[in-house]
Order: C-alpha cells, then structure tokens, then sequence
C-alpha cells in the first residue's frame, strides 16, 4: 500500500506539463484527481519515475456552452460537474452521471479528464461521450469519442498528450443512466445510458467490454419503430464481456437489455 | 429509598467526543525514539517450497538496516504459535505453526522473510527487492477435495488433511423414521475477512539494558499475548508488557496472536532498535484469520402436524493452512445446531479440514451464526414442505421450560422465545406484510417476509467448561476496584473493549454498586502492566457477563470494606449500618449520614477499626456458574427484482432479549452493528480465491464488498428483558447476537419471495447474478438465451 519511489513536478500551464513530460519521457505520468493513479500506485500495479501534476494549471476547470456545444475542461471536478448549471441546462444526463460517480471523496477530486484519459471499462463518462460522438481535445488535436476508447485503459495519446477538455453536443431532451451496483459508491456492473437527441435516440453501455459500447442496433431498431421491449433485446447484440467477481458474462449480457429496456422507458 | 440509577440508563458513550474528534491512540499513534519500520515479505503462493531467498539487492538498498528469515528468528523465537486443545476432544492434526516460514510456504501471505528500515517506505521498497525462489506445489483449495484421499496435502508428508473428525452424537435413523417428511439440504458458508477499521498493528521496544519487552499492539486480548510471547522469547511474564490501546474494532479476528506479534517484538531484540509494523488493507483481507468458511449437511424430520423430530448435521469446516488458535471453538454451530426448538434428537459430527488457504478464526458470532443459519433455514424448509406458516412452526416447537438442558448437555439459562417471536412479528404488521405478499404477487411482485429465532450461547465461561478447553486457563475475569482518598474511583478490568462502550457500561455499574457519581469512576483497561494479574479479554459476548460481574464483586468487596469502617466510625455494630445511594447511617439515624468519599478518606487515615489495612481497595475473579443463552426474533423484509435478481432489503425489524439492560444505547448498537455484518455475509460479503493458483481475488476493498449504511434501511429495533439467573446482574451478552440473527433472516426472506418460482434454498452471499442464474435455472430458460418476458 506504499507506492513505489517517484519524482513530483508542478505545471501552471499546459505548455510547460508537456515539457515535463517529455523530459520524463515514456515513465512520465499526468496527475488530476488522482483517484484512479494513486490507487494503481499504491497497489505497485503502476510505477511512473515522476508524476507532472496538472491541478494547478488555470482555465481547465472550466464548464461552459459555446454554440450547441457543451465544452467540459479536463479539470472539472464530478462534483462540479454534478452541481453546474450549465451541464444541468444544456446536457442534464452529464451532471446525473457526475452525481453517481464514485463517493463524496471520489466526486470531489476525480476529473473528467481523468476518467476519460483513463479509460477504465466501467468509467462512467465515456459512454456518454462515445454515444453522443463527443470529442476529446488535446493540446495537440482534436480526437472523436469513437477513435479515443480503442482497448481497455488504452487510448491514442501520446506520452507528452494531455486531455484538455471534452466537447459533448448539447442535448437536453428526454434521458436517463442506469448504473446497476451492489453498493451505492462502486463501480458499474453494468450501465446503460439513452438519450433523445435530433429525435433520435442514443443508447450506450457502460462495462460489457474493455471499451464502452454504442448499441446502434438498439438506436435502428427504435428507429425503424420497433416497441421499445423489442429494441432493447438487440442491446447484446455482439457483446462479449468478460466475466467477474460480480457478473458471469450472460447475466451481464442479461443486464445490458435490461437496463437498456429500463432506460428508454424511464428516460424523462 | 434504594433506587438504580445509572445501570439502565441511555447515556451517550463516554469514549465518543475522544474517538469521533481524532483524539483516539491507535497504535500507529504511537512512536519510540529511534524506531525501525518493518516490512513482511510474503508468499505469493499458496503453495510452494522455497528452494533460496535471495536478500542481495535489498540489503543494498536505502535505509535498510537488516533483513532477516527463518533462520534468525529461530534464534529468539521457541514454539509455535499456540492452539487451544481440546474445545474438541479428539484432534488428528495440528500443523505446528513457526510465525515464519523455513522451506515450505502453505498459504498466500505466509511471511518469508522481514525488512527493518529507517522508513516505511524504505522497508516497502526494500521488500519488493528480495528475490525468493519459490518451486510451487500443488494447492488444496477447495474443502471436498481436501478430504480426498488421493488430493494433495496442504503440508507436504502429511498423511492427510483432515484436522479433527468428532461426533458429538451419533444420528439415530430410527427417530428419523417417526417423521413424515424428511428433508435433507446443504448449507453453505463463505469464507468472510472480518475487515476491522484499524487493521493489525504491532510496536516493539526490546530494552537491553533490563531485558524488557514493551508491546504496544491492536488486540482484544493484551494478557493472552503477554503470556504466549513471554513464553515464546523466554521472558518472564513481569518483563512483558502489552500495551493495547484504543482498537479500531476486532470482530474476533484479534483474539489470536498472529506472526506479526512474534516477529516484530523478535525483530526489536534481533536489531536492539524499536520496531513497527503496521497492516496494509490488503495484509488484512489476506492473512488476518477469517470466520466461516463452512459446509452444513443437514437432515430434518417433521411431523405432519409440525412437531418437530429429527436433527442430523454434518459441519466441515475450512481450517485453512494452520490451526487458528480458537479454530475449533467454532464447533459450537452443532451444540447450537438445534436453536431455540425441542427435537426428538439431534446428532451431529464436526470435520476440520485442512487447506492451502489462511486460517479460520472466531469471527462476530463465531460459529452461533452459522448454528442460526442452518436450523433457520430448515426450519423453514420443513415449513414450506408440510405447508405451515412460518412463524406457527416456530411458536409449536419452542422449548418453554427452563433451565432446559439441551441434547448436549447444555443448561438454558432462561428464556421466552415465544414473547420475542410475537413483539416482533406485531412491529413487522406480520399478517398484513403476508396480504400484500399475496397481492404482489399477482402484480408481478415479489415480496420475502424472512423470519429467524435465534438464540445464542455467549459468557464464557465457568471455569468446569473452559479451563480444559483452553489448556489449563479458565475463562473467568478479573477487576480491581480502587477508592482515592477523594472519593475517585479508577475500575482496572482484564476485558478490553473495542468499541462495546466499557468506558461507559462498567463505571454505570461502580457508580450504582458504589453510590458514587457517574463521573468519579474511570476504567483502565489494556494494558496488561496494570490492574490484576491476568485479564481475559473481549469476545465471544463475555464482557458484561463476566467482566462485569467481576467489576461488579469488587466493587461489593469495596462496600463490604467500607461498610466496616463505617460502623467504626459511628461506633455502631456492622449489622446496624445501612448502605443507600452511596451513604452510609445507623438504622434508625438516617439523618446522620457518611457518604462513601468520606469513609474513603478517613481509610486513608488512622482511625481503623483494629486489624484493617489503610484504602478501599479489591481485586475480585469472578467465575461464573454457567453460560448465559441470550435470544430473540429478526424479521427481514426484500423485495426481489426477477428481472435483475437483486434483491432489495426493504425493513429490518429486531427483537432481542440480553437479559437486563445496562445502557439502552450501547445495546442498540451493538445490535445495529451486529446485524449490518449479518446482512453483509447474506448479501454481500465473500472471500474468493482462484481455486487453480490460489490467489486471492478479493484483496482490496473494491472487491471485497463491505457494505456501507448506504445499503441498509433503518433498523427497527426493540427488546424484551428476561434477566438471565445466572449471574446477580441478570445480563447475557448482546456483541454478536445481530450478526447471529441477521443472515438467516435475510436469506429465509429471499427464499420466500423466490418461492413462486419453486425455489428452496439460495447460498450466500445472495447476490443479483446468483438470484437471477438461480431464477433462470428454476424457469427452465438457459442462462444465456433471451429471456423470455412476462
Ligand atoms: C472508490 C472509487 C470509486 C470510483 N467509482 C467510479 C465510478 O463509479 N465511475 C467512474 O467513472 N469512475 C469511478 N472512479 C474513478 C474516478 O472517477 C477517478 O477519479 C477517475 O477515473 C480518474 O480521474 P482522476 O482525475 O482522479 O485521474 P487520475 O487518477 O489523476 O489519473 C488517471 C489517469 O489518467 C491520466 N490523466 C489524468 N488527467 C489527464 C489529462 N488531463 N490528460 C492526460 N492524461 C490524464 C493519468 O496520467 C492517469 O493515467 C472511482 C474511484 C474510486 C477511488
């Protein structure tokens, strides 16, 4: 439970954390909530040689619409995103994911841009960001949703990348999330997400893969008016999730038409 | 005028404005001048041979001043750590356990060797460096298997696995064949990781210069490790002194002494240096003892009317690697196996079995839940198989008259099991709860009313019962009761709480005893330098009990002292002298009167009556008659999703019966902690281990799912008092009898709402995958396929 020996830098701009990393190189690792490294650390299952913390740096923590788009900075906090006006206006389904992120604890240091660079397969926020065709920004480009989560904990950045922020499309009309747990704080069993948007519907899956999951087959089929009970069977569709302490692999396979049915029904 | 005023009262917990401000001493509180940190290299295996330990790279590192094994600690260490004998009488096999491994490592966790640094992070880094050369041996993880003759053995040369084999009473088939429906079942019971806050901890000073050992260490039972470390560094007792400061919680699983305990005191004498060592969380969950950790066959018979007849049990239990120290204590489920109920007959056999897993240990409870757990669950089974309600089974069969001596001998001190049943089935709205059941239903609803009463056996014990148990130490208690000349009254005791409220309960009980203010009695307890010479301890429910009354005697020796020196003083003759709420007066002259601060004074002075010694001071050990039987009546209401599985605990109601009451408060809980931990190991709760590699798959508190009050409903508790006639108190034990009801109540209430779809029996932890898998098998529909909707 004692991470292994490490060097601390502090960067107040994005310039210079992207220096430090590419002084450090491939052992370099950002630092923003911490609540997904630290543990990793403490646990040996990381060692970065340096950690180039980011929180200092001005402006990433900001929340703010621009035209039809919601910008998020990679510094906003769950709990602010939670809280937020602006995220409850203009893409409510975002701030009721942020409320059900984790514990106090976890909200109140745990980051977008963390959850996202991260990639952990049951983090919440990606599949918000995959079924709604987010994008995720960098100082050096710009990344759709789809092209970011390609395995589990892997994404196309680079060493000396960082998130700065992640632009959703507003979109305020009906939705909901399920998140199935055991305990009020862990992780998603499984998620599932709908949101009406262009009057169509949007359907993701948190946890039945390494990646988030879009269910287009479940979007098609409500599309082509098929009864909601009957779309969401497809939500499964070409899933194979690894199994776990908590779910085999049918009962998650299960859970995904479940809550995919649930979603749509209670989405308000 | 003689009116109680503090036992029975509902104060707040004295020790709580300390605990819950931060002002709490735990031992990585404390710190001695020049201490090193200690780090435990463990086996990754769960069974290997260790062909070298390599120390090379980590001697070099940082901060590093010694690293030690097997050999070094040979050296100061002798012995083993110690098992108790004979809770049951015929034990085949107990591995000798050396706190460190030599050649063979038999479970994953097992230490192999030490690091001393000037840091913790400097031993942490240190550890990860030393190179131990492990040729792995097949694992016997799984109990079945175990016993079978050709599976391999947890010990390499072992001529099996078996740790004791004993049948209490042998079943009898004939009695058996009076019922009209037989009904067999197995039960079964995970593996828990009892989880307390504060994990382990252990801080040594070896002094040179006097031989010396100071101890500062989480313990529930500061006199029992003095006593085993004194004989294992070959110290005498008066040169040991443990220290065991505020716990953050037990559970039992800090009864036993652990390696740690010999290593790290061995380690200070080794470097001549202070050493600490404190438990991580995954240390914890991976070598502190476990509870449970069981599989039940059962037999039951009944009548057709619901008489109940027969009993047979069957317990295997996971021993794991070594025989944890009180391991077969928990062969009490089958003592208790026949709850509060009259059967015909009952037998019963108990298997210890050895596995590569590490070892079991009492955990809240120890084995009285697991005797709850099974006789509940078959109760109700007989229940749904003859078609009678639950609760009337229960009401039909209760033992009424007491003392009752149970088939093994046990003598029931008191008890009104039916009172319990009614109350709380009158607070749940039983029969309502039964109509919306039924309406439900036809909704698609399904809604489980679970019922278990319960009872227990706790106060241990009277020396005749325990003494031989333990080797030669009867398990009474002691306490010492200690006037000052102003009238404060310190109370040292040998129990020691961790997180019972004794701060509080046992000076309500000096201050009635004593007629003293509340506030002038203070308890010490903890530390093994203090107070008389040996001390029990706190688990198995015993404290009040046992160390209550001894605190309780001492105090009436205290009175008995005073009362002489009274009648001195009023030049009176002692039968004449009259004691009430603390004063002292002569029958018949009430308005002259001595407060007991007084006549303490005055015992300071030279005005003794001829022949007494200066203070009011006592010691008292106090061994009590029998064992205490406390019981009562949980009902869990769940509603199941079958859609899902999960099941949705939606009211807890409780009704328990202590015997009297000392503080309403700590009682209630008591019990709300208590039936939390049951609730957990129904719903939550489970160590799991890779049955190929024996690794651990739930080493961190992600995936060991400790519930939180997030998960719980409000608790609905109440009591009913039947004062228990064996002890002048009237008080059982109430620590661990939440966690002895909860579990089956939870599961019997799934059951039942499972029940339309014609299931039985579910295991624990009952979890939505386990619910849902268990609901597909009972539909027929395969567990992969689309479900087909209502
Ligand atoms: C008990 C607990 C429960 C949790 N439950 C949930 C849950 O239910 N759902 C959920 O989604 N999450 C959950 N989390 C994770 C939590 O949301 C984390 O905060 C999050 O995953 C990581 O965010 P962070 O800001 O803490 O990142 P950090 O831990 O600081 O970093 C995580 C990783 O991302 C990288 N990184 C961070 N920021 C950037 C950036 N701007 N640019 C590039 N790389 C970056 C880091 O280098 C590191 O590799 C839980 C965590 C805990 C401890």
């Amino acid at each position: 439970m004692i991470p292994a020996a490490f060097e601390y830098s502090h960067a107040t701009s994005v310039e210079e954390a992207s220096k430090l990393l590419d002084k450090y190189g491939e052992d370099a690792k950002v630092l923003a909530g911490g609540h997904s490294l630290i543990p990793l650390m403490r646990l040996r299952l990381a060692q970065p040689k340096a950690l180039v913390d980011i929180n200092g740096i001005k402006g990433l923590e900001n929340i703010e619409v621009k035209g039809s788009k919601l910008h998020v900075g990679a510094l906003a906090r769950h709990v602010d995103i939670n809280n937020s006006h602006v995220v409850k206006d203009n893409l409510p389904i975002l701030a009721e994911v942020a409320g059900e992120v984790g514990d106090n604890q976890v909200r109140n240091m745990g980051t977008m841009g963390g959850v996202v660079a991260h990639a952990d397969a049951a983090g919440d926020y990606p599949t918000i960001a995959l079924m709604l065709d987010a994008e995720v920004v960098t100082n050096k480009r710009t990344i759709q949703a789809k092209d970011f989560f390609k395995d589990l904990f892997t994404t196309p950045l680079a060493v000396n990348e960082i998130v700065t922020e992640v632009v959703f499309p507003v979109a305020n009309g009906p939705h909901k999330y399920i998140k199935f747990r055991r305990r009020l704080f862990d992780w998603a069993i499984v998620g599932a997400a709908a949101q009406k948007m262009n009057g169509g519907w949007r359907i993701g899956l948190t946890n039945v893969g390494p990646t988030p999951v879009r269910a287009k087959a479940v979007e098609d089929a409500l599309h082509s008016g098929a009864k909601v009970e009957e779309a969401a069977q497809h939500a499964s569709d070409g899933l194979d999730p690894s199994g776990d302490l908590r779910a085999s692999p049918e009962y998650k396979k299960h859970l995904a038409r479940v809550l995919t049915r649930r979603a749509i029904e209670q989405a308000g | 005028m003689a009116i109680t005023t503090m036992i029975g009262a509902k104060i707040h917990r004295r020790e709580d404005p300390r605990l819950v401000s931060g002002e709490g001493h735990y031992v990585d509180d404390f710190t001695r001048p020049h201490t090193l940190h200690l780090a435990v290299v463990r086996s990754p295996h769960a069974h290997a041979r260790v062909r070298s330990i390599d120390i090379t790279q980590a001697s070099k590192a940082a901060g590093v001043v010694a690293i030690y094994t097997h050999k070094d600690f040979a050296k100061v260490l002798s012995g083993t750590i110690p098992v108790t004998p004979s809770f049951v009488a015929e034990k085949n096999q107990i591995p000798p356990h050396f706190p460190i491994a030599d050649k063979e490592v038999v479970y994953q966790g097992e230490p192999v060797a030490v690091v001393l640094a000037e840091s913790k992070y400097g031993a942490a880094d240190a550890a990860s460096l030393i190179d131990v050369d492990y040729e792995q041996l097949p694992a016997v993880m799984d109990l079945e298997k175990a016993l079978d003759a050709k599976s391999p053995k947890v010990h390499s040369g072992a001529a099996d696995n078996l740790g004791w084999d004993l049948t209490y009473i042998p079943d009898d088939v004939a009695v058996m064949k009076e019922a009209d429906v037989v009904i067999k079942q197995r039960i079964l019971q995970q593996r828990l990781a009892p989880t307390p806050m504060e994990p382990r901890g252990v801080l040594a000073e070896y002094s040179r210069g006097d031989g010396t050992l100071t101890v500062w260490m989480s313990s529930q039972n500061p006199h029992f490790v003095r006593l085993f470390l004194a004989g294992a560094m070959g110290l005498p007792e008066t040169r040991v002194r443990v220290i065991s400061p505020d716990v953050g919680g037990g559970f039992g699983s800090k009864i036993s002494p652990y390696s740690e305990d010999w290593l790290v005191p061995a380690a200070a004498k080794l470097s001549g240096r202070p050493v600490k060592w404190i438990e991580t969380r995954t240390e914890s969950l991976q070598t502190t003892t476990h509870g449970r950790g069981m599989i039940f066959d059962l037999e039951a018979g009944v009548k057709k009317d619901g008489t109940l007849v027969a009993l047979k049990v069957i317990q295997y239990m996971d021993i794991g690697a070594y025989m944890g120290t009180f391991s077969a204590f928990q062969a009490n489920s089958c003592l208790l196996s026949g709850g509060a109920y009259n059967w015909k007959h009952i037998g019963a056999r108990t298997v210890g079995v050895l596995t590569n897993r590490v070892p079991t240990d009492p955990y809240r409870g120890a084995g009285r839940p697991e005797a709850t757990h099974l006789c509940e669950r078959m109760i109700d089974l007989l229940a749904d198989a003859i078609k009678m309600d639950p609760a009337a089974i229960r009401r039909k069969n209760f033992i009424t008259d007491f003392p009752h001596t149970s088939h093994f001998g046990l003598i029931y001190d008191s008890g009104a099991y039916e009172k319990a049943l009614e109350k709380a089935l009158q607070m749940a709205g039983y029969e309502k709860l039964r109509k919306e059941q039924e309406e439900g239903r036809k909704k698609g609803r399904y809604l489980g009313i679970g019922l278990s009463s319960w009872i227990e056996i706790c106060g241990f014990g009277p020396s005749a019962g325990t003494a031989p148990a333990t080797g030669g130490i009867a398990l009474v208690e002691a306490a010492q009761v200690r006037v000052f000349p102003t009238g404060s009254v310190a109370v040292y005791v040998g129990t020691h709480s961790h997180g019972q409220g004794h701060d509080t309960t046992f000076p309500q009980i000096v201050a009635d005893t004593l007629g003293v203010p509340y506030d002038m009695v203070e308890l010490h307890h903890g530390d093994t330098a203090e107070g008389p010479a040996f001390g029990y301890g706190t688990y198995g429910s015993r404290s009040l009990a046992v160390g209550g009354m001894a605190v309780h005697k001492a105090s009436k020796k205290v009175v008995d002292k005073a009362r002489k020196l009274a009648a001195h003083i009023f030049e009176a003759a002692e039968e004449d002298v009259v004691f009430e709420q603390g004063q002292f007066y002569v029958k018949g002259s009430p308005d002259k009167r001595k407060a007991l601060g007084e006549i303490a004074f005055a015992s300071f002075g030279m005005n003794l009556p001829e022949g007494m010694e200066q203070s009011l001071e006592a010691v008292a050990y106090y061994d009590p008659s029998n064992f205490v039987f406390p019981f009562g009546t949980h009902i869990a209401i769940v509603e199941v999703d079958p859609e899902t599985g999960n099941a949705d605990l939606k009211r807890y109601v409780a009704v328990d019966d202590c015997g009297n009451i000392i503080n309403p408060m700590i009682v209630d809980g008591q019990v709300q902690g208590g039936i939390a931990q049951g609730i957990a190991q129904a719903l939550y709760e489970e160590v799991a281990y890779d049955d190929e590699s024996g690794q651990m798959k739930t080493a961190t508190l992600t995936d060991y799912l400790v519930p939180t009050a997030n998960e719980f409903p409000m608790f609905e508790l109440d009591h009913t008092i039947t004062p228990s006639p064996t002890n002048e108190l009237g008080v059982k034990g109430i620590g661990e009898a939440g966690t002895i009801a909860a579990s089956a109540a939870v599961i019997n209430a799934i059951v039942d709402a499972l029940s339309p779809f014609g299931i039985k029996h579910i295991d624990m932890p009952a979890s939505p995958d386990r619910i849902w898998k268990q609901i597909q098998t009972a539909r027929g529909t395969s567990h992969d396929g689309k479900e087909a909707r209502r």
